[in-house]
Protein backbone atom coordinates (compact mmCIF):
# COMPACT_ATOMS: atom_id res chain seq x y z
CA UNK A 1 0.00 0.00 0.00
CA UNK A 2 1.02 3.76 -0.53
CA UNK A 3 1.77 4.86 3.25
CA UNK A 4 2.47 8.38 1.71
CA UNK A 5 1.33 9.35 -1.47
CA UNK A 6 3.46 11.27 -3.68
CA UNK A 7 2.12 14.12 -5.94
CA UNK A 8 4.56 13.12 -8.64
CA UNK A 9 5.56 9.53 -10.10
CA UNK A 10 8.02 8.14 -12.77
CA UNK A 11 4.82 5.40 -13.79
CA UNK A 12 1.27 5.26 -12.31
CA UNK A 13 -0.65 2.24 -13.89
CA UNK A 14 -4.01 2.35 -13.80
CA UNK A 15 -5.53 -1.40 -12.88
CA UNK A 16 -3.91 -3.80 -10.74
CA UNK A 17 -5.09 -6.93 -13.01
CA UNK A 18 -2.14 -9.11 -14.44
CA UNK A 19 -1.55 -5.97 -17.21
CA UNK A 20 -0.96 -3.46 -14.92
CA UNK A 21 0.91 -5.64 -12.41
CA UNK A 22 3.54 -7.00 -15.07
CA UNK A 23 3.84 -3.10 -16.27
CA UNK A 24 4.21 -2.28 -13.10
CA UNK A 25 7.18 -4.35 -11.84
CA UNK A 26 8.77 -4.12 -15.42
CA UNK A 27 8.77 -0.14 -14.92
CA UNK A 28 10.73 -0.59 -11.82
CA UNK A 29 12.94 -3.29 -12.83
CA UNK A 30 13.87 -1.19 -15.64
CA UNK A 31 14.84 1.82 -13.52
CA UNK A 32 11.53 3.84 -13.31
CA UNK A 33 12.07 4.46 -9.19
CA UNK A 34 8.39 5.77 -7.81
CA UNK A 35 6.34 3.59 -9.36
CA UNK A 36 2.22 3.55 -8.31
CA UNK A 37 -0.58 1.11 -9.30
CA UNK A 38 -4.03 2.49 -8.77
CA UNK A 39 -6.96 -0.30 -8.33
CA UNK A 40 -11.05 0.42 -7.68
CA UNK A 41 -10.72 -3.26 -6.27
CA UNK A 42 -10.03 -3.93 -2.37
CA UNK A 43 -7.05 -6.36 -3.94
CA UNK A 44 -4.73 -6.63 -6.05
CA UNK A 45 -4.98 -9.30 -8.93
CA UNK A 46 -7.92 -8.20 -10.94
CA UNK A 47 -10.52 -10.37 -12.38
CA UNK A 48 -7.87 -13.18 -12.25
CA UNK A 49 -8.71 -13.75 -8.41
CA UNK A 50 -12.87 -15.20 -9.39
CA UNK A 51 -10.78 -16.84 -11.95
CA UNK A 52 -10.77 -20.09 -10.06
CA UNK A 53 -10.20 -22.48 -12.81
CA UNK A 54 -7.00 -23.73 -13.90
CA UNK A 55 -4.97 -23.13 -16.53
CA UNK A 56 -3.34 -20.17 -16.35
CA UNK A 57 0.64 -19.73 -16.29
CA UNK A 58 1.61 -22.89 -18.53
CA UNK A 59 3.29 -20.27 -20.68
CA UNK A 60 4.81 -18.27 -17.99
CA UNK A 61 5.80 -20.47 -15.36
CA UNK A 62 4.96 -23.46 -16.72
CA UNK A 63 3.03 -24.79 -14.52
CA UNK A 64 -0.65 -25.34 -14.71
CA UNK A 65 -2.38 -22.74 -12.16
CA UNK A 66 -5.53 -21.98 -11.39
CA UNK A 67 -5.99 -17.38 -11.83
CA UNK A 68 -5.72 -16.42 -8.31
CA UNK A 69 -2.33 -18.45 -8.07
CA UNK A 70 -1.08 -16.75 -11.12
CA UNK A 71 -2.61 -13.45 -9.76
CA UNK A 72 -0.30 -13.92 -6.01
CA UNK A 73 2.87 -14.32 -7.69
CA UNK A 74 2.92 -11.48 -9.61
CA UNK A 75 1.37 -9.67 -6.44
CA UNK A 76 4.05 -10.96 -4.36
CA UNK A 77 6.86 -9.98 -6.85
CA UNK A 78 5.30 -6.08 -7.18
CA UNK A 79 5.39 -5.79 -3.04
CA UNK A 80 8.66 -7.27 -2.58
CA UNK A 81 10.13 -4.74 -5.33
CA UNK A 82 8.72 -2.42 -3.35
CA UNK A 83 5.77 -0.86 -5.80
CA UNK A 84 3.15 1.84 -4.43
CA UNK A 85 -0.54 1.27 -5.00
CA UNK A 86 -3.62 2.68 -3.87
CA UNK A 87 -6.59 0.22 -3.67
CA UNK A 88 -10.21 1.18 -3.48
CA UNK A 89 -9.60 4.54 -5.71
CA UNK A 90 -11.02 5.38 -9.02
CA UNK A 91 -9.22 7.17 -11.25
CA UNK A 92 -11.64 9.61 -12.83
CA UNK A 93 -9.56 11.09 -15.43
CA UNK A 94 -6.51 10.65 -17.53
CA UNK A 95 -4.78 13.70 -19.33
CA UNK A 96 -2.96 14.13 -22.63
CA UNK A 97 -0.48 16.05 -19.97
CA UNK A 98 -0.38 13.03 -18.03
CA UNK A 99 -1.92 13.73 -15.13
CA UNK A 100 -4.06 11.44 -13.05
CA UNK A 101 -7.37 12.27 -11.36
CA UNK A 102 -8.05 9.90 -8.62
CA UNK A 103 -10.79 9.48 -5.72
CA UNK A 104 -10.82 6.61 -2.48
CA UNK A 105 -13.06 6.41 0.28
CA UNK A 106 -10.11 6.50 2.25
CA UNK A 107 -7.19 8.80 0.54
CA UNK A 108 -10.11 11.56 -0.81
CA UNK A 109 -9.46 13.22 -4.29
CA UNK A 110 -5.61 13.51 -5.60
CA UNK A 111 -4.46 14.78 -8.65
CA UNK A 112 -1.07 12.95 -9.62
CA UNK A 113 1.30 13.92 -12.23
CA UNK A 114 3.61 11.13 -14.41
CA UNK A 115 6.30 11.17 -16.35
CA UNK A 116 4.30 8.10 -18.14
CA UNK A 117 1.11 6.21 -17.71
CA UNK A 118 0.22 2.16 -18.61
CA UNK A 119 -3.61 2.32 -18.93
CA UNK A 120 -3.93 -1.46 -18.05
CA UNK A 121 -8.36 -1.18 -17.18
CA UNK A 122 -8.50 -4.61 -18.50
CA UNK A 123 -12.07 -4.99 -20.64
CA UNK A 124 -16.40 -5.57 -19.91
CA UNK A 125 -18.54 -8.18 -20.86
CA UNK A 126 -21.11 -7.28 -23.61
CA UNK A 127 -24.68 -7.16 -21.76
CA UNK A 128 -28.15 -7.85 -22.76
CA UNK A 129 -28.76 -4.33 -24.35
CA UNK A 130 -25.48 -4.25 -26.77
CA UNK A 131 -26.69 -7.77 -28.02
CA UNK A 132 -30.40 -6.71 -28.09
CA UNK A 133 -32.48 -9.68 -26.80
CA UNK A 134 -36.06 -8.65 -27.28
CA UNK A 135 -38.92 -9.59 -24.06
CA UNK A 136 -39.70 -8.46 -21.02
CA UNK A 137 -36.28 -7.58 -18.75
CA UNK A 138 -37.17 -10.09 -15.73
CA UNK A 139 -34.33 -10.57 -12.90
CA UNK A 140 -31.79 -13.61 -13.90
CA UNK A 141 -30.48 -11.86 -17.16
CA UNK A 142 -26.60 -11.70 -16.05
CA UNK A 143 -23.37 -11.62 -17.52
CA UNK A 144 -21.19 -14.92 -17.26
CA UNK A 145 -18.34 -12.55 -15.49
CA UNK A 146 -21.20 -11.02 -13.29
CA UNK A 147 -22.02 -14.85 -12.00
CA UNK A 148 -18.14 -16.05 -11.56
CA UNK A 149 -17.76 -13.37 -9.20
CA UNK A 150 -20.84 -13.89 -7.36
CA UNK A 151 -20.07 -18.00 -7.11
CA UNK A 152 -16.38 -18.03 -6.80
CA UNK A 153 -15.81 -14.81 -4.65
CA UNK A 154 -18.97 -13.59 -2.80
CA UNK A 155 -20.43 -17.03 -1.99
CA UNK A 156 -24.33 -16.29 -4.23
CA UNK A 157 -25.59 -18.86 -6.35
CA UNK A 158 -27.76 -16.67 -9.25
CA UNK A 159 -30.09 -19.41 -9.97
CA UNK A 160 -30.67 -23.26 -10.10
CA UNK A 161 -31.43 -23.69 -14.11
CA UNK A 162 -29.05 -21.85 -16.43
CA UNK A 163 -28.75 -21.50 -20.49
CA UNK A 164 -26.16 -19.95 -21.12
CA UNK A 165 -25.72 -17.78 -24.51
CA UNK A 166 -22.28 -17.87 -26.19
CA UNK A 167 -19.64 -20.28 -26.46
CA UNK A 168 -16.63 -18.24 -25.19
CA UNK A 169 -14.14 -19.55 -22.19
CA UNK A 170 -15.83 -17.28 -19.33
CA UNK A 171 -19.67 -19.18 -20.65
CA UNK A 172 -18.27 -22.84 -20.90
CA UNK A 173 -15.90 -22.48 -17.69
CA UNK A 174 -19.01 -21.19 -15.98
CA UNK A 175 -21.08 -24.23 -17.16
CA UNK A 176 -18.72 -26.06 -15.14
CA UNK A 177 -18.60 -24.00 -12.47
CA UNK A 178 -22.23 -24.34 -12.17
CA UNK A 179 -22.44 -27.58 -12.49
CA UNK A 180 -20.26 -28.04 -9.70
CA UNK A 181 -22.34 -26.35 -7.21
CA UNK A 182 -25.51 -28.24 -8.11
CA UNK A 183 -27.14 -26.17 -10.59
CA UNK A 184 -28.51 -27.50 -14.16
CA UNK A 185 -26.78 -25.87 -17.03
CA UNK A 186 -29.56 -26.98 -19.78
CA UNK A 187 -27.94 -25.68 -22.98
CA UNK A 188 -24.93 -23.24 -24.06
CA UNK A 189 -25.87 -21.75 -27.29
CA UNK A 190 -23.55 -19.99 -29.97
CA UNK A 191 -24.78 -18.20 -32.67
CA UNK A 192 -21.71 -18.25 -34.98
CA UNK A 193 -21.12 -22.07 -36.57
CA UNK A 194 -18.36 -22.77 -34.79
CA UNK A 195 -17.21 -22.12 -31.06
CA UNK A 196 -15.30 -19.21 -30.00
CA UNK A 197 -13.86 -20.12 -26.94
CA UNK A 198 -10.77 -22.80 -26.46
CA UNK A 199 -11.32 -26.51 -28.01
CA UNK A 200 -9.61 -27.63 -24.64
CA UNK A 201 -12.80 -25.64 -22.13
CA UNK A 202 -15.55 -27.55 -25.06
CA UNK A 203 -13.99 -30.24 -23.65
CA UNK A 204 -13.52 -29.96 -20.12
CA UNK A 205 -16.76 -28.17 -19.32
CA UNK A 206 -19.17 -29.43 -21.60
CA UNK A 207 -18.53 -32.60 -22.72
CA UNK A 208 -17.41 -34.17 -19.37
CA UNK A 209 -20.75 -33.15 -18.13
CA UNK A 210 -22.87 -33.60 -21.14
CA UNK A 211 -23.37 -30.17 -21.72
CA UNK A 212 -24.99 -29.73 -24.88
CA UNK A 213 -23.81 -27.19 -26.85
CA UNK A 214 -26.06 -25.62 -30.07
CA UNK A 215 -24.44 -23.89 -32.65
CA UNK A 216 -25.66 -21.65 -35.08
CA UNK A 217 -28.01 -21.17 -32.43
CA UNK A 218 -29.22 -17.91 -30.58
CA UNK A 219 -32.30 -16.61 -27.89
CA UNK A 220 -35.03 -15.34 -29.38
CA UNK A 221 -37.08 -13.89 -26.53
CA UNK A 222 -36.76 -14.24 -22.69
CA UNK A 223 -40.39 -15.63 -20.94
CA UNK A 224 -41.01 -13.98 -17.73
CA UNK A 225 -42.31 -11.25 -15.63
CA UNK A 226 -40.58 -11.28 -12.16
CA UNK A 227 -38.19 -14.12 -12.88
CA UNK A 228 -36.53 -15.62 -16.19
CA UNK A 229 -39.24 -17.96 -16.79
CA UNK A 230 -37.57 -19.86 -20.34
CA UNK A 231 -35.85 -18.04 -23.04
CA UNK A 232 -36.48 -19.24 -26.62
CA UNK A 233 -33.80 -20.79 -28.54
CA UNK A 234 -33.94 -20.19 -32.69
CA UNK A 235 -31.53 -21.46 -35.25
CA UNK A 236 -29.75 -18.76 -37.59
CA UNK A 237 -29.13 -18.26 -40.51
CA UNK A 238 -25.82 -17.06 -42.26
CA UNK A 239 -26.77 -13.55 -41.35
CA UNK A 240 -27.79 -14.05 -38.16
CA UNK A 241 -32.03 -14.27 -38.92
CA UNK A 242 -33.95 -16.79 -36.87
CA UNK A 243 -34.72 -19.52 -39.02
CA UNK A 244 -39.25 -20.34 -39.11
CA UNK A 245 -40.06 -23.09 -37.39
CA UNK A 246 -36.90 -23.87 -34.97
CA UNK A 247 -37.82 -21.64 -32.09
CA UNK A 248 -37.71 -24.04 -28.90
CA UNK A 249 -38.71 -23.25 -25.53
CA UNK A 250 -36.15 -24.02 -22.99
CA UNK A 251 -37.33 -23.58 -19.08
CA UNK A 252 -34.82 -22.35 -17.19
CA UNK A 253 -34.52 -19.81 -14.03
CA UNK A 254 -31.24 -17.42 -15.47
CA UNK A 255 -29.60 -16.77 -18.35
CA UNK A 256 -26.10 -16.15 -18.51
CA UNK A 257 -24.44 -13.94 -21.54
CA UNK A 258 -21.03 -15.01 -22.45
CA UNK A 259 -20.63 -12.60 -25.54
CA UNK A 260 -17.71 -10.96 -25.87
CA UNK A 261 -15.43 -8.78 -24.05
CA UNK A 262 -14.87 -5.20 -24.83
CA UNK A 263 -11.43 -3.15 -24.03
CA UNK A 264 -12.40 -0.54 -22.01
CA UNK A 265 -10.99 2.85 -22.19
CA UNK A 266 -13.44 5.10 -20.98
CA UNK A 267 -10.40 6.96 -19.57
CA UNK A 268 -8.15 6.10 -22.46
CA UNK A 269 -10.24 8.53 -24.87
CA UNK A 270 -10.71 11.23 -21.96
CA UNK A 271 -6.68 11.16 -22.63
CA UNK A 272 -6.82 11.58 -25.99
CA UNK A 273 -5.51 8.08 -27.32
CA UNK A 274 -7.67 6.91 -30.36
CA UNK A 275 -9.35 3.84 -30.44
CA UNK A 276 -8.76 1.34 -33.65
CA UNK A 277 -12.61 0.44 -34.07
CA UNK A 278 -11.67 -3.69 -34.92
CA UNK A 279 -10.31 -3.96 -31.74
CA UNK A 280 -12.07 -1.55 -29.87
CA UNK A 281 -8.53 -0.76 -27.82
CA UNK A 282 -6.22 1.99 -29.14
CA UNK A 283 -3.62 2.18 -32.01
CA UNK A 284 -0.63 0.87 -30.53
CA UNK A 285 3.33 0.60 -31.44
CA UNK A 286 5.31 -2.50 -30.73
CA UNK A 287 6.11 -0.93 -27.50
CA UNK A 288 2.78 -0.84 -26.80
CA UNK A 289 3.02 3.18 -27.02
CA UNK A 290 -0.70 5.24 -27.93
CA UNK A 291 -0.93 8.07 -30.30
CA UNK A 292 -0.29 10.05 -26.18
CA UNK A 293 2.83 10.61 -26.37
CA UNK A 294 4.01 8.77 -23.07
CA UNK A 295 0.57 6.93 -22.47
CA UNK A 296 0.95 2.89 -22.81
CA UNK A 297 -1.40 0.42 -23.04
CA UNK A 298 -1.10 -3.16 -21.44
CA UNK A 299 -3.23 -6.34 -21.35
CA UNK A 300 -6.66 -6.42 -22.73
CA UNK A 301 -7.50 -2.56 -22.91
CA UNK A 302 -5.39 -3.43 -26.18
CA UNK A 303 -7.47 -6.54 -27.32
CA UNK A 304 -8.85 -9.15 -25.77
CA UNK A 305 -6.53 -11.99 -25.54
CA UNK A 306 -6.90 -15.72 -25.05
CA UNK A 307 -4.56 -16.29 -22.54
CA UNK A 308 -3.16 -14.41 -19.24
CA UNK A 309 0.13 -14.98 -20.46
CA UNK A 310 0.11 -13.02 -23.08
CA UNK A 311 -1.46 -9.93 -20.89
CA UNK A 312 1.31 -10.59 -18.61
CA UNK A 313 4.05 -10.20 -21.77
CA UNK A 314 2.36 -7.37 -22.99
CA UNK A 315 2.32 -5.87 -19.22
CA UNK A 316 6.12 -6.20 -19.33
CA UNK A 317 6.81 -4.80 -23.07
CA UNK A 318 4.34 -1.30 -21.92
CA UNK A 319 6.25 -1.38 -18.69
CA UNK A 320 9.59 -1.31 -20.15
CA UNK A 321 9.27 1.13 -22.26
CA UNK A 322 6.69 3.52 -20.16
CA UNK A 323 10.00 3.70 -17.83
CA UNK A 324 12.33 4.45 -20.76
CA UNK A 325 9.87 7.25 -21.77
CA UNK A 326 9.86 8.46 -18.34
CA UNK A 327 13.89 8.40 -18.37
CA UNK A 328 14.07 10.45 -21.10
CA UNK A 329 15.41 6.75 -23.37
CA UNK A 330 13.35 6.30 -26.31
CA UNK A 331 13.96 6.36 -29.63
CA UNK A 332 13.17 10.22 -30.33
CA UNK A 333 12.45 10.11 -34.31
CA UNK A 334 11.14 6.42 -34.77
CA UNK A 335 10.36 5.67 -38.52
CA UNK A 336 7.22 3.66 -38.21
CA UNK A 337 5.97 0.75 -40.58
CA UNK A 338 2.58 0.34 -40.65
CA UNK A 339 0.60 -3.19 -40.26
CA UNK A 340 -2.36 -4.09 -42.15
CA UNK A 341 -4.81 -6.58 -42.33
CA UNK A 342 -4.98 -9.05 -45.10
CA UNK A 343 -6.89 -11.65 -46.61
CA UNK A 344 -8.73 -13.68 -43.67
CA UNK A 345 -7.34 -11.65 -40.92
CA UNK A 346 -9.26 -9.34 -38.93
CA UNK A 347 -7.04 -7.46 -37.06
CA UNK A 348 -3.35 -7.24 -36.46
CA UNK A 349 -1.76 -5.83 -33.17
CA UNK A 350 0.58 -3.97 -32.94
CA UNK A 351 -0.86 -1.20 -35.36
CA UNK A 352 2.53 0.02 -36.25
CA UNK A 353 6.41 -1.00 -35.50
CA UNK A 354 9.42 0.25 -35.26
CA UNK A 355 12.06 -1.17 -37.50
CA UNK A 356 14.67 0.04 -34.81
CA UNK A 357 13.62 -2.32 -31.97
CA UNK A 358 14.36 -5.90 -34.11
CA UNK A 359 18.08 -4.69 -33.30
CA UNK A 360 17.84 -4.83 -29.78
CA UNK A 361 14.71 -7.69 -29.73
CA UNK A 362 11.85 -9.63 -31.23
CA UNK A 363 8.41 -7.97 -31.90
CA UNK A 364 5.58 -10.60 -31.92
CA UNK A 365 2.23 -9.75 -34.37
CA UNK A 366 -0.93 -11.02 -33.17
CA UNK A 367 -3.57 -11.79 -35.02
CA UNK A 368 -7.31 -12.72 -35.35
CA UNK A 369 -8.81 -14.91 -38.39
CA UNK A 370 -12.32 -13.41 -39.69
CA UNK A 371 -13.33 -17.45 -40.85
CA UNK A 372 -11.95 -20.80 -39.11
CA UNK A 373 -10.09 -22.44 -42.02
CA UNK A 374 -9.62 -26.39 -40.14
CA UNK A 375 -6.90 -27.27 -42.67
CA UNK A 376 -2.65 -26.31 -42.89
CA UNK A 377 -2.57 -23.09 -43.47
CA UNK A 378 -0.11 -20.42 -44.17
CA UNK A 379 0.67 -17.68 -42.09
CA UNK A 380 2.51 -14.57 -44.29
CA UNK A 381 4.07 -11.12 -43.94
CA UNK A 382 4.72 -9.30 -47.07
CA UNK A 383 4.88 -6.16 -48.73
CA UNK A 384 3.28 -5.84 -51.99
CA UNK A 385 5.10 -8.96 -53.25
CA UNK A 386 8.10 -9.44 -51.24
CA UNK A 387 7.68 -12.09 -48.83
CA UNK A 388 9.06 -11.27 -45.17
CA UNK A 389 8.09 -13.59 -43.04
CA UNK A 390 5.72 -16.87 -42.36
CA UNK A 391 4.82 -19.28 -40.60
CA UNK A 392 2.28 -22.45 -41.16
CA UNK A 393 -0.35 -23.18 -38.82
CA UNK A 394 -2.23 -26.08 -38.62
CA UNK A 395 -5.73 -24.63 -38.52
CA UNK A 396 -7.04 -20.77 -37.48
CA UNK A 397 -10.22 -20.05 -35.62
CA UNK A 398 -11.24 -16.75 -34.95
CA UNK A 399 -11.62 -17.87 -31.18
CA UNK A 400 -7.51 -18.63 -31.22
CA UNK A 401 -5.02 -15.83 -31.55
CA UNK A 402 -2.42 -16.12 -34.36
CA UNK A 403 1.19 -15.00 -33.37
CA UNK A 404 3.78 -14.60 -35.65
CA UNK A 405 7.19 -13.18 -34.55
CA UNK A 406 9.61 -10.87 -35.96
CA UNK A 407 13.13 -11.56 -35.71
CA UNK A 408 16.64 -9.93 -35.78
CA UNK A 409 17.21 -11.59 -39.13
CA UNK A 410 13.83 -9.97 -40.65
CA UNK A 411 15.61 -6.27 -39.63
CA UNK A 412 16.26 -5.22 -43.12
CA UNK A 413 13.15 -6.39 -45.32
CA UNK A 414 10.90 -4.58 -42.26
CA UNK A 415 12.99 -1.77 -42.12
CA UNK A 416 12.29 -1.66 -46.45
CA UNK A 417 8.71 -1.94 -46.19
CA UNK A 418 6.36 0.36 -46.80
CA UNK A 419 3.55 -1.94 -44.84
CA UNK A 420 3.60 -5.37 -43.17
CA UNK A 421 0.50 -6.79 -44.61
CA UNK A 422 -0.61 -10.60 -42.73
CA UNK A 423 -2.56 -12.76 -44.58
CA UNK A 424 -4.01 -16.71 -44.24
CA UNK A 425 -4.80 -18.78 -46.73
CA UNK A 426 -4.80 -22.57 -47.30
CA UNK A 427 -1.34 -23.96 -47.85
CA UNK B 1 -10.83 -54.63 -31.91
CA UNK B 2 -9.00 -52.14 -33.32
CA UNK B 3 -10.92 -48.84 -33.37
CA UNK B 4 -10.33 -44.85 -33.96
CA UNK B 5 -11.76 -42.20 -32.44
CA UNK B 6 -11.39 -38.43 -32.52
CA UNK B 7 -9.98 -36.47 -29.33
CA UNK B 8 -9.26 -32.92 -28.29
CA UNK B 9 -6.49 -32.69 -25.96
CA UNK B 10 -6.39 -30.78 -23.03
CA UNK B 11 -2.63 -30.66 -21.69
CA UNK B 12 -2.19 -26.99 -23.00
CA UNK B 13 -4.22 -24.21 -24.30
CA UNK B 14 -3.67 -25.31 -28.12
CA UNK B 15 -6.16 -28.14 -28.08
CA UNK B 16 -4.99 -30.66 -30.67
CA UNK B 17 -7.17 -32.38 -32.61
CA UNK B 18 -6.07 -35.98 -31.87
CA UNK B 19 -6.96 -39.02 -33.94
CA UNK B 20 -5.82 -42.01 -32.05
CA UNK B 21 -6.11 -45.56 -33.18
CA UNK B 22 -6.52 -47.83 -30.48
CA UNK B 23 -6.86 -52.08 -29.46
CA UNK B 24 -9.02 -51.75 -26.47
CA UNK B 25 -7.66 -49.58 -23.76
CA UNK B 26 -4.20 -49.80 -25.77
CA UNK B 27 -3.49 -46.87 -27.77
CA UNK B 28 -1.46 -48.05 -30.97
CA UNK B 29 -0.93 -44.59 -32.46
CA UNK B 30 -2.11 -40.57 -32.11
CA UNK B 31 -1.98 -38.43 -35.07
CA UNK B 32 -2.97 -34.59 -35.04
CA UNK B 33 -0.78 -34.05 -32.28
CA UNK B 34 2.15 -31.71 -31.84
CA UNK B 35 4.13 -33.08 -29.27
CA UNK B 36 4.29 -36.16 -27.08
CA UNK B 37 1.87 -35.21 -24.50
CA UNK B 38 -1.05 -35.85 -27.32
CA UNK B 39 -0.12 -39.13 -26.23
CA UNK B 40 0.05 -39.33 -22.78
CA UNK B 41 -3.13 -37.60 -22.74
CA UNK B 42 -5.03 -40.05 -25.10
CA UNK B 43 -3.48 -43.39 -23.54
CA UNK B 44 -4.82 -41.43 -19.64
CA UNK B 45 -8.09 -40.83 -21.17
CA UNK B 46 -9.12 -44.42 -22.03
CA UNK B 47 -7.51 -45.61 -18.90
CA UNK B 48 -7.73 -43.17 -16.03
CA UNK B 49 -9.17 -40.07 -17.23
CA UNK B 50 -8.53 -37.19 -14.55
CA UNK B 51 -9.29 -33.64 -14.44
CA UNK B 52 -7.96 -30.93 -12.29
CA UNK B 53 -10.72 -29.73 -10.29
CA UNK B 54 -11.22 -26.21 -8.81
CA UNK B 55 -13.77 -25.23 -6.61
CA UNK B 56 -14.22 -23.16 -3.62
CA UNK B 57 -14.05 -23.60 0.96
CA UNK B 58 -15.98 -21.58 3.07
CA UNK B 59 -13.56 -19.46 5.08
CA UNK B 60 -13.95 -17.65 8.50
CA UNK B 61 -12.85 -14.26 9.66
CA UNK B 62 -11.13 -12.96 6.20
CA UNK B 63 -12.21 -10.24 3.70
CA UNK B 64 -14.02 -13.21 1.34
CA UNK B 65 -16.59 -15.63 3.08
CA UNK B 66 -14.91 -18.17 0.42
CA UNK B 67 -11.41 -19.08 -0.75
CA UNK B 68 -10.46 -20.38 -4.05
CA UNK B 69 -9.25 -24.44 -4.16
CA UNK B 70 -7.89 -27.04 -6.59
CA UNK B 71 -6.55 -30.53 -6.52
CA UNK B 72 -2.75 -30.59 -6.77
CA UNK B 73 -2.79 -32.79 -8.85
CA UNK B 74 -5.28 -34.04 -11.55
CA UNK B 75 -8.42 -35.93 -9.89
CA UNK B 76 -9.75 -39.10 -11.57
CA UNK B 77 -12.33 -37.89 -13.26
CA UNK B 78 -15.43 -40.45 -12.06
CA UNK B 79 -15.33 -38.88 -8.59
CA UNK B 80 -15.28 -35.38 -9.13
CA UNK B 81 -18.81 -34.99 -7.48
CA UNK B 82 -17.80 -37.06 -4.53
CA UNK B 83 -15.40 -35.05 -4.24
CA UNK B 84 -17.27 -31.99 -4.40
CA UNK B 85 -19.67 -33.51 -1.81
CA UNK B 86 -16.59 -33.92 0.77
CA UNK B 87 -15.06 -30.35 0.09
CA UNK B 88 -18.09 -28.34 0.50
CA UNK B 89 -18.52 -30.15 3.96
CA UNK B 90 -15.41 -28.19 4.80
CA UNK B 91 -14.92 -24.69 6.87
CA UNK B 92 -11.72 -23.17 7.68
CA UNK B 93 -10.21 -20.26 9.87
CA UNK B 94 -8.34 -17.10 7.96
CA UNK B 95 -5.75 -16.62 7.72
CA UNK B 96 -4.66 -18.89 4.82
CA UNK B 97 -1.42 -19.38 3.01
CA UNK B 98 -1.08 -20.38 -0.70
CA UNK B 99 -0.89 -23.80 -1.16
CA UNK B 100 -1.95 -24.62 2.41
CA UNK B 101 -3.73 -28.64 2.44
CA UNK B 102 -7.33 -27.34 2.96
CA UNK B 103 -8.16 -31.85 2.66
CA UNK B 104 -5.30 -34.46 2.26
CA UNK B 105 -5.69 -37.27 0.66
CA UNK B 106 -9.07 -36.93 -0.90
CA UNK B 107 -11.20 -39.38 -0.42
CA UNK B 108 -7.97 -41.41 -0.16
CA UNK B 109 -6.88 -40.63 -3.87
CA UNK B 110 -3.34 -39.57 -2.51
CA UNK B 111 -4.32 -35.93 -3.53
CA UNK B 112 -4.27 -33.05 -1.66
CA UNK B 113 -6.71 -30.03 -2.12
CA UNK B 114 -4.66 -27.12 -1.42
CA UNK B 115 -5.66 -23.24 -1.22
CA UNK B 116 -5.44 -21.17 -4.39
CA UNK B 117 -4.31 -17.87 -2.97
CA UNK B 118 -3.17 -16.10 0.58
CA UNK B 119 -6.34 -14.44 2.56
CA UNK B 120 -5.44 -12.67 5.28
CA UNK B 121 -7.40 -12.58 8.79
CA UNK B 122 -9.33 -9.50 8.71
CA UNK B 123 -8.62 -6.50 10.88
CA UNK B 124 -11.08 -5.64 12.86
Amino acid sequence: MAKQLKSQYDVIVVGAGPGGLAAAISAKKNGADDVLMIDRDLELGGILLQCIHNGFGVDTFKEDLPGPSYAQRFIKEAQGVGIDYLLDSMVLDVTSGRKVFVTGTRGGFKELQARAIVIAMGCRERTRAQIGIPGPRPAGVYTAGLAQRWVNVEGYMPGKRFVILGSGDIGMIMARRLTFEGAKVERVLEVMPYLTGLSRNYVQCLMDFDIPLQLRHTVKRIIGKDRVKAVEAVQVDDRWRPVPGTGEMIPCDTLLLSVGLIPENELSQKAGVILDPMTNGPFVDDGFATNIPGVFAAGNVVHVYDLVDWVTKTGLTAGRRAAMFAQGHCNENPVFVPTAAGENIRYVVPHRIDPETLTQDTIMLQMRVTQPMEEAVLVRVTDGDTLIAKKRERYVRPGEMVSLKLRERDYDSVRHAKELRVSVAPL
Amino acid sequence: MRATEKMICIICPMGCNLTVTREGTTVLRTEGNTCKQGLTFAEAELTDPRRMVATTVRVKGAIHPLIPVYTEKPFPKPRIFDLLREVCQLEIEAPVAMNQVVLENALGEGINIIASRDMPRMST
